[in-house]
Formats: structure tokens, C-alpha cells, sequence
């Protein structure tokens, strides 16, 4: 115990803590009202919250005192536990606001999906780790994606599309350890021509692939396979341009198509289906430079963001710290990341650099679609701010996820020697 | 390669989101801010006590009783029995509906008026039952309240914004009370104070969860300023018993000051009528009631002929230009011929006259010859008419005097270039005795009641006057350093005044007024007779002459100068000299001695002349009358 305690990269957990230190005196903000007494009020979130750090470093000592072989060997089981508790929720779950995504003890619930974040993260470790697993083979693919597509089936069922999004960061891993960037790729043009097609129109998207594809054509002459691959990926590009329509008025729920169209234009609708986003952008708006000052935000004291302790606490950041704030916050997140990626980078065993990746993604796409969401560049997606949030569950997943890493890192060296 | 992935993503999003901040709190800063301040408050007013209005001994003429009236604020709306509410309201269910839309049409944050003017107990039954309405709310205003209940025509009143005003002035709102017509609305912005507003945090609950920024964007609540007028409350009240049945004008001014002692319109109204909820309806009749016009100012906006006193001018005109002297004599024959037979009749008096008498006995013979030698005093009747014409302007005839109150007409003074136009020169020619009417104050020249008044202030000051006024006072501050404390100097030699004061003298004992004579005071004064005619049904109808009166007094140390119209009021004396002595006693003396005179006007008014005019009016299709010439 003695000896992880000094090996253990403080870099990380300074970074980590003082996230988590900040996000409670937001939550903290968010909720005092003058009659409170005490900081342990059981009856406010930010009592409650507290009480769920305090849990929450229990639990991480539990996990660094364990040993890393531990959650190497039993990682199938971890996955398989995670995916029972989440098939569970369909027959005992309690449903919140049409979610059926928590198990109900008392006055406290846990959310199953904010802990098989780290189960799916060391069952994916541990199968792509295997000696003679290659991702450039079909049939390894189809693995990785049967492990991702068990919890992502499962938590769509709830239904969660949002934390569902979240197993979509393995593939960071993914691509770290081989996976053809024809999937990162084609995900990637297909985002973009998605927004495209609904900001400017499939006619224009569609004569930029045009263009686009020409222009390669025309520079690239050298070999024929070379003149293949663009023309192919021009092609689909087209026939994905025109079916984004379709797409969009037939598979999307109403509920996202107005999660799109506000985006596209905010003033529409900010009695209700914007209001969300409309509030969000005043909060932030209003804290300026220098922010209003702690505990001083008008639209925060006015309630008018709605879910400000949880999805959209980055507002009153943006409220009462202002620019300056914001940013801070921003730097914090992205330090802490290239950190998990700095340690990942060092680790010699793969199925620990393969679980640091997995951490990363986790990590990356709550802080990219949370922060994005509130903003206003991407589509409301209820997804919390890792760290920030207010909820149990979330923190000790987080928590959880990051320090089984931490531990592995701690003993790179005995192992690896 | 693929290590640097995780990087690349990073980084772009870090951008992303800085540049996106940016935007949203540097460059659109100051907008958000706006709205987050806005929606987070709610605004609470304060609505001062209106200032009070005295007149010049202190005697109150306005002052205020409270008033309440029901807002809403369409967002705060929820269900509610409307039958219930517009019965407490009592007004019509679908009335109150249209009320509710009009009031979401106007803005859903910002407070409509619903219901106004409120009894003390429609507002205390109704207070104990507003908590069942959301959205509704009393707010608590003050109306005006009238003690003597005179001088609606230079008081004005109190009434509702409209839409107007409140697009073109942003400190009104839908609700707001504003001043309209006379003081009230020429003293707007001293009378009604500053509204105080308290802006309150609330939370979207609309539950008040305090101050805003500390109560950074309030505004404390001023009180209105309380105008003292130069009116005379008891000259005035006198001015409007004598105007009985009468239509007409007096206006009496304070020689020394300009300070406006009385101003009388008839046909009028009691101010108190446009107070409470029957204001709209009694508003309405006022307003549609265009035979008697009881909202159009006589005494500022009625544009007459002044007659013979404006022989004094033509007078004064006369000795300044040298083209007489006070001892020349004109001889008169019953009349003046001026060329081809035509003769200007005279009245009866001895003859030849001079400037003294012609004045006293209103010589039409005289007053033509001397008008006509001014005019052709000159090279060019043109020159001479221009001549003519700035002296008149010095006495603030054909021009705006610049007083305190809204309404008021610039009256008309002919000019050279009026003639030319009007006998197409330089084709046709024309000469001074095509405008000799003028001389005696026919003509073309039109004069408002105030104008007369104004002159005859400057006969009595002989040869200054200061711009007449209404405002004596603010918070007991008198008004100082203003243009109404500037002497106004005509073109006239003070000297030339003398001998026209001392026929304005003779006017009272010898001339046309003297069985109008008060005992043991001095006085000057002038009668008129105005002829006039109307079109009806395209004839040209003579009609009953104006009653005209200017006087002044005492002659020396003069402290009134006024003028008297009466329309209709046959000749000069019959009325108007009459309500111009007993004006002038009651000024001086404070009591009347001779209560006969009074008596006789009490009964007597040109009314039988009045229902004929009316009734031919009234049947006419083509409206127009000659003497406005507009």
C-alpha cells in the first residue's frame, strides 16, 4: 500500500481533485439558499454531494488497494456483472424523468451505466490486449464491436441516448490499437455532412463534395487506386447528402429534430423546445469577462437554466467566473486529459495503455458533448459533466474509471520489468 | 501517427469552445446581459403625487385624490373565473377578454391596464379577492382633484397615454397618466415628478427572491413640483359668472409683468368632469359637441377682426411715422370718402377731430386719413405697408407670443406681398386706400383675444410689454431669469403714447363708454364692433357684430389691462365694456358696487342670436366660416 502510495502519478489526482473541489462549490452555488445551516445538509445537493466525495474516496482507496492483476484477470467478469446490472434495470429499475436507468435504495439510487463505463473499459483492455488479436481482421472487429454493442443496446433500452453516445469514445482505443481510420473517417465526414446538409442545404453540401472530390482528382493522378478511393468515398458521400433529409424527417424522434433546429436557430421556439439553450447562452452571456462573482449569477439565482446543479452546471461557471473562469475550467479538463494520455502513452503493458485510452475517450466525449451542449455548437444530449455534475453515481464511476488506471500506472514498472 | 490523434482532437475542441466563449461573452455580452437583467426582475412602480397647482393668492385649483387601477401582466396569467372578475370589475365578460388580448398583444412582460380608476370601494372589495387573479395586480395611482372647479380651458387635464406617446416617449407606459392641454400639459414634466421603479430579483416561479444588484437600476421616486399661477382664482371665477350663456373670450394680463390674470373662454366646462371613470364618455361629448366648441380656447386660439380698438395703433402708428400730430384735425362728414363715391361711415360727433377725440369718439374718418397717409408716406404703398407692418409686429401681433400653454394662434398681419399677391402685382397696381380697412381694424388683420390683451398691456406700459405668462411660481421659487422677465420694446416713442392714453380716458368719460365708469378709478379703454359674416348654404350672411372691449386701469400705475370678446354681442359697449368695468372693479376694489351692471349681465347673453346662428349651422351643408381665414 505503502509503496502505490508514492508511485501513484499526483499529477493526475491533484488535477482530478481539484475538478471535483470545483465542481462542488458550483453545485454548492447553484443551491444554497440563505436559510440553509451547514455545509452536510442532507436535504440540499450539496450536502448530499459531499457526502457522495467522501463516499467517493473510500471507494478509491478500496481500488488502489487492490491489486492491478486483480482487474486484468477478473475484467470478463466485471463486464459481464456490468451488463446483468444493466439488463436488470428493465425488470427493477426505477424510472426518473422516462428514464429507466437507476436501482432505487432508500433515497439514494445508483445509475448502472455510469459504472460499466470502467467495466466495458477493462473488457475492452483485456480482449484487444490478447496476443494474437489484430484489428485489421473482420472478425476481431466484430468482437470489439459485439463487447461496445451489448451496453450500448442495453442502455438505449432505458432509454439513455446520451450516456448510449458515451461507448462510442472507445473507438479513440480503438484506433489507437490499429482499427482501419476508415471508421474514424467515415464517422467523422459523416457528422459533418450531416451539419452541413442542415445548415447550408444538401444542394450546397453536395456540390462541395463535388468540388472537393474533383480537386483531389485532379492533383492526385499518380496511380489508379489512388484515383479510386476518392471517387468511392465522393460517391457515398452524395448518396449519404441526399438521404440526410429522409434521415432527419423519418428516423430521427421530434424531440431531436427540435434539438437540431434550435441549434440551427436559436430564437426559435425559446418558450420551449429552445429554452434550454436559450437560457443557457444568456447565463453564459451575462457572466462576461470577469463573471457576476461567485454565487451572484442573476439567471443562476432566477433558476432560469433548468438542471444547473447537473447537465448544465458549466453555465454558472460561465456565469459567475466569466471568460476567465470558463476558461480555466476548460484548461483543467484538457490538462487532465493530455495527462491520462501522457501516463497511457507510458505503459508498457498494452492492456494498460489500451485501459488509458479507454479513461481518455470516456473522459473526452462527457467533457466535449457536456460543454458543447451548453454552448450551443452541438444538439442538447443529456450528458453530465464528468467531475462537475451533481449525482453519486457519476462521480464514483469517474472515480472508479480513473483510478483503477492510476493503479495500473502505479505498478507499470513492477510489471513490466 | 494514430498517438497524435487524441491531440488533434483536443485541440480543435479547445478552440472551438475558446472562440465560442468569445462570442458569447465579449461580443453579444452586453445583449445577454440585458435579457438575464430583464427577465430576472420585476419591476415595481412608484407613482409620485402629481404636483399641486395654486393660483397666485395660494388658492388651490388642482390638487389630488387617490386612484386605483387594476394592471396585468400577461405572463403571470393563469385560470381564473372571468365571470367572477368582471363582474368585481363591472364590466362586460367579453369586454374584459378583449381587455386580457389587447393586454398579450402589447407585451407579455409588461403591465397593462386592465380596469382604471377605481372607487375607493370597488378597490377594497376587490383587494381582499386579488389573490385568486395571477397576473393581476392594483396599482395605485393619484388623479386630480378639483376644489373651485375653474379654469378648465388653462388647466388642462389628466388622461391616459395613448400608443403614440408611448412608442415617442419611453418613459410612458400602458397606464401611465399624462397631461393634457394647458398647464398640465405644458408643465408635464414638472407636475408629475419622476416615477420611482424598484427592480426585484425573482427566480422563473416569479417569487421575489430580492433586490436587484443592490437596487443598482432603481429610480427613487420624486414628487411632482407644485406651480403657483399668475391667474387670479376669484377674477377668474368672476370673469366666467359674467360670460353666462355668452361665447367669447376675456383675457386680463398684469401690465407691469405680463402675468396672465384671468383667462375666460365660454362656452366651457368644469374640470372635475374629466376625472373618474365617466371621463371617457364626458370626454366624448366635449369633444363632439362642434357648435359651442367648449374645448376650443377662445380666449387663445379664437381668431377675430379686432375692430376700432385697433384705431389706437393705427393711431400710435401715425405719430411715429410723423404723418400727423396730436393737435392736426381731420375734418368728418358723417364718413370718409375715399374715391368713386365710396364713403366709410362714421358715428355722430363733432367734427373736426383730433388724435384725443377721434379716439374717444372712434372717428372712422380720422383713422382712415391717417392710415392712409401712412401707408402713402412712402415711395411704394408697398414700402409703406411694410413699414406698417413692423411696427404691429413689435406689439407681437401676427406671431406666436411665446406664452406658457400649448394652444395658441398667430393671428394675421397683411403685408406688402400679400397685396401683391392678392391684386396680382406687378400686372395690376395697387394703392393704399385698397387696404384702407385696415386702418380701422377690419380688413384682413386678425387678432386672438390674448393678442388684444397683450396690446392693450403695452398701451398701458406705454410702449413696452413683457410676454404674457401663466407660471408665477415653482415650489414657491418665482420664475426669474426668464424670457417672460424681458421688456419687449415697440417701435413707438414712449412720448407718442400720451396723448392715445389720455383719449383712451376720454373714452370712459365722454366717448362710447362713459355709463360704464367706475367711481374713483381712472381708466383707458376702447370699444369695438366687428362686423362679421358667414356662408351659409353659399350665401354670404351678415351676421350680428362681435362685442369688442379693451381697457385698462388705473391710467397711471395701470395694474390690469384686459380684453373683452363676446361674439355676436352687437356693439362694443353693450357686453363687453360692461364685463371689462366690472373685471376691473372687481380686480382693484376686490367687491362690486354697482350690482345692477351686474345683475343686467347675469340676465342678459346674446342667446336668442346664438340658437339662430346655431340653427342655420346646424342645416347647413357647407361649413366655412369668412372670418377664419385659413
Amino acid at each position: 500500500m505503502n509503496s502505490t502510495f508514492f508511485k501513484l502519478d499526483w499529477i493526475s489526482i491533484i488535477l482530478f481533485f481539484t475538478l471535483v473541489i470545483i465542481g462542488w462549490s458550483t453545485i454548492y452555488s447553484t443551491t444554497v439558499t440563505p436559510l440553509d445551516q451547514g455545509l452536510f445538509d442532507l436535504s440540499k445537493p450539496y450536502g448530499r454531494q459531499l457526502l457522495f466525495i467522501i463516499l467517493s474516496l473510500v471507494i478509491i482507496v478500496l481500488v488502489l488497494s487492490i491489486s492491478s492483476k486483480f482487474y486484468e484477470r477478473f475484467s470478463s467478469i466485471f463486464y459481464i456483472l456490468g451488463i446483468f446490472l444493466l439488463f436488470g434495470l428493465l425488470f427493477f429499475g426505477k424510472t426518473i424523468n422516462g428514464q429507466t436507468a437507476w436501482y432505487s435504495f432508500g433515497s439514494f439510487s445508483l445509475q448502472p451505466a455510469e459504472f460499466t463505463k470502467a467495466t466495458v473499459s477493462l473488457a475492452m483492455a483485456k480482449y484487444l490486449s490478447g496476443l494474437n488479436i489484430d484489428l485489421k481482421q473482420f472478425k476481431h472487429q466484430l468482437n470489439v464491436f459485439l463487447i461496445l454493442a451489448l451496453p450500448i443496446g442495453l442502455i438505449l433500452l432505458q432509454p439513455d441516448a446520451g450516456s448510449a453516445l458515451v461507448y462510442f469514445s472507445f473507438f479513440v482505443a480503438l484506433y489507437r490499437e490499429g482499427l482501419p481510420g476508415f471508421y474514424i473517417f467515415s464517422g467523422l465526414l459523416a457528422v459533418l455532412l450531416f451539419a452541413s446538409v442542415l445548415l447550408i442545404g444538401s444542394l450546397f453540401t453536395a456540390l462541395i463534395v463535388v468540388f472537393v472530390v474533383a480537386a483531389i482528382l485532379f492533383y492526385k493522378t499518380k496511380t489508379r487506386s489512388s484515383r479510386l478511393k476518392p471517387l468511392v468515398v465522393g460517391i457515398f458521400s452524395l448518396a449519404f447528402v441526399f438521404s440526410v433529409n429522409f434521415i432527419y424527417n423519418n428516423v430521427l424522434m421530434p424531440h431531436q429534430k427540435e434539438r437540431f433546429e434550435v441549434l440551427i436557430n436559436p430564437e426559435i421556439d425559446i418558450k420551449r423546445s429552445g429554452y434550454n439553450l436559450y437560457q443557457s447562452k444568456i447565463a453564459i452571456g451575462n457572466g462576461g469577462f470577469t463573471g457576476k462573482g461567485y454565487l451572484k449569477g442573476e439567471s443562476k439565482q432566477g433558476g432560469f437554466v433548468p438542471e444547473q446543479e447537473t447537465d448544465y452546471i458549466f453555465t454558472v461557471i460561465g456565469e459567475e467566473w466569466g471568460f476567465l473562469g470558463s476558461v480555466t475550467v476548460i484548461a483543467l479538463f484538457v490538462a487532465l486529459l493530455i495527462r491520462l494520455l501522457y501516463l497511457a502513452e507510458r505503459q508498457k503493458k498494452p492492456f494498460s495503455r489500451i485501459y488509458g485510452y479507454g479513461v481518455f475517450g470516456v473522459i473526452f466525449i462527457n467533457f466535449f458533448v457536456n460543454i458543447g451542449m451548453v454552448i450551443g455548437i452541438i444538439p442538447t444530449i443529456g450528458i453530465p459533466l464528468p467531475l462537475f455534475s451533481y449525482g453519486g453515481s457519476g462521480l464514483w464511476g469517474f472515480s472508479i474509471l480513473v483510478f483503477i488506471f492510476l493503479k495500473l500506472d502505479s505498478e507499470r514498472k513492477t510489471l513490466g520489468s | 501517427m494514430r498517438k497524435f490523434f487524441p491531440i488533434l482532437l483536443l485541440s480543435f475542441t479547445s478552440v472551438i469552445f475558446i472562440v465560442r466563449l468569445v462570442f458569447l461573452q465579449f461580443v453579444d455580452h452586453e445583449q445577454y446581459a440585458e435579457i438575464a437583467r430583464k427577465q430576472s426582475s420585476k419591476a415595481e412602480y412608484d407613482y409620485p403625487q402629481r404636483g399641486y397647482i395654486f393660483d397666485r393668492n395660494g388658492k388651490l385649483l388642482a390638487g389630488n385624490q387617490a386612484s386605483y387601477d387594476v394592471m396585468l401582466i400577461p405572463k403571470d396569467l393563469k385560470e381564473f373565473d372571468t365571470i367572477e372578475l368582471s363582474k368585481l370589475l363591472n364590466i362586460e365578460k367579453e369586454e374584459l377578454q378583449k381587455r386580457i388580448n389587447r393586454a398579450k398583444r402589447y407585451g407579455y412582460r409588461r403591465p397593462s391596464l386592465i380596469a382604471s380608476q377605481l372607487t375607493k370601494q370597488e378597490y377594497a372589495y376587490l383587494q381582499e379577492n386579488m389573490f385568486k387573479y395571477d397576473g393581476f395586480y392594483i396599482q395605485k395611482r393619484s388623479l386630480r382633484d378639483y376644489d373651485l372647479d375653474i379654469g378648465a380651458n388653462f388647466l388642462g387635464y389628466i388622461a391616459e397615454v395613448n400608443q403614440r406617446i408611448i412608442n415617442k416617449n419611453p418613459y410612458y407606459q400602458s397606464g401611465d397618466l399624462i397631461g393634457k392641454q394647458g398647464v398640465e400639459e405644458y408643465y408635464e414634466e414638472k407636475l408629475r415628478g419622476v416615477k420611482g421603479v424598484k427592480y426585484y430579483q425573482r427566480n422563473n416561479f416569479n417569487n421575489e427572491i430580492g433586490s436587484l444588484e443592490n437596487g443598482k437600476y432603481d429610480v427613487d421616486s420624486e414628487k411632482g413640483q407644485d406651480l403657483k399661477l399668475t391667474i387670479d382664482a376669484d377674477l377668474q371665477a368672476y370673469g366666467s359668472k359674467l360670460m353666462i350663456n355668452k361665447r367669447g373670450g376675456i383675457v386680463a394680463i398684469e401690465p407691469s409683468s405680463g402675468e396672465i390674470l384671468a383667462l375666460v373662454t365660454e362656452p366651457t366646462f368644469k374640470p372635475s368632469i374629466l376625472v373618474g371613470r365617466k371621463r371617457s364618455r364626458n370626454f366624448t361629448d366635449l369633444w363632439y359637441d362642434t357648435i359651442t366648441k367648449p374645448l376650443y380656447n377662445r380666449a387663445l386660439q379664437a381668431q377675430y377682426a379686432p375692430g376700432s380698438p385697433f384705431k389706437i395703433l393705427t393711431g400710435l402708428i401715425a405719430l411715429q411715422e410723423n404723418v400727423v400730430t396730436e393737435s392736426n384735425t381731420v375734418s368728418c362728414f358723417g364718413g370718409y370718402s375715399y374715391g368713386n363715391g365710396r364713403i366709410l361711415g362714421c358715428h355722430h360727433h363733432v367734427s373736426p377731430v383730433r388724435m384725443k377725440s377721434a379716439i374717444a369718439h372712434s372717428c372712422n374718418s380720422y383713422f382712415s386719413k391717417v392710415y392712409l397717409n401712412t401707408i402713402s408716406k412712402y415711395e411704394t404703398p408697398q414700402l409703406g405697408m411694410q413699414k406698417w407692418q413692423e411696427h404691429l409686429k413689435s406689439f407681437g401681433l401676427g406671431q406666436y407670443l411665446g406664452y406658457d400653454l400649448p394652444v395658441g394662434r398667430k393671428g394675421f398681419i397683411p403685408d406688402s406681398s400679400y397685396y401683391n399677391r392678392a391684386y396680382k402685382y406687378p400686372t395690376y397696381k395697387w394703392y393704399g386706400t385698397a387696404t384702407i380697412s385696415n386702418g380701422i381694424g377690419q380688413g384682413e388683420i386678425l387678432t386672438t383675444p390674448i393678442q388684444l390683451a397683450n396690446v392693450t398691456a403695452t398701451i398701458a406700459n406705454r410702449g413696452w410689454y413683457k410676454r404674457p405668462h401663466i407660471l408665477k411660481a415653482i415650489n414657491n421659487n418665482p420664475i426669474k431669469d426668464s424670457i417672460y422677465n424681458v421688456k419687449n420694446y415697440t417701435t413707438i416713442d414712449r412720448k407718442h403714447f400720451e396723448p392715445i392714453v389720455q383719449g383712451m380716458k376720454e373714452v370712459y368719460e365722454y366717448g362710447t363708454a362713459k355709463w360704464v365708469q367706475i367711481p374713483g378709478i381712472e381708466i383707458g379703454g376702447k370699444t369695438g364692433t366687428v362686423e362679421n359674416k358667414k356662408v351659409i348654404d353659399g350665401k354670404v350672411i351678415q351676421l350680428e357684430d362681435h362685442s369688442i372691449f379693451i381697457a385698462f386701469a388705473p391710467i397711471d400705475n395701470p395694474k390690469i389691462a384686459i380684453a373683452v370678446f363676446i361674439e355676436h354681442g352687437y356693439w362694443g359697449s353693450r357686453y363687453a365694456a360692461r364685463i371689462a368695468s366690472l373685471m376691473i372693479e372687481k380686480y382693484i376694489k376686490g367687491n362690486i358696487t354697482r350690482t345692477d351692471l351686474e345683475k343686467w349681465l347675469l340676465e342678459n347673453s346674446p342667446k336668442e342670436k346664438y340658437d339662430k346662428i346655431d340653427f342655420m349651422v346646424k342645416h347647413d351643408s357647407i361649413l366655412e366660416n369668412l372670418n377664419f381665414n385659413e
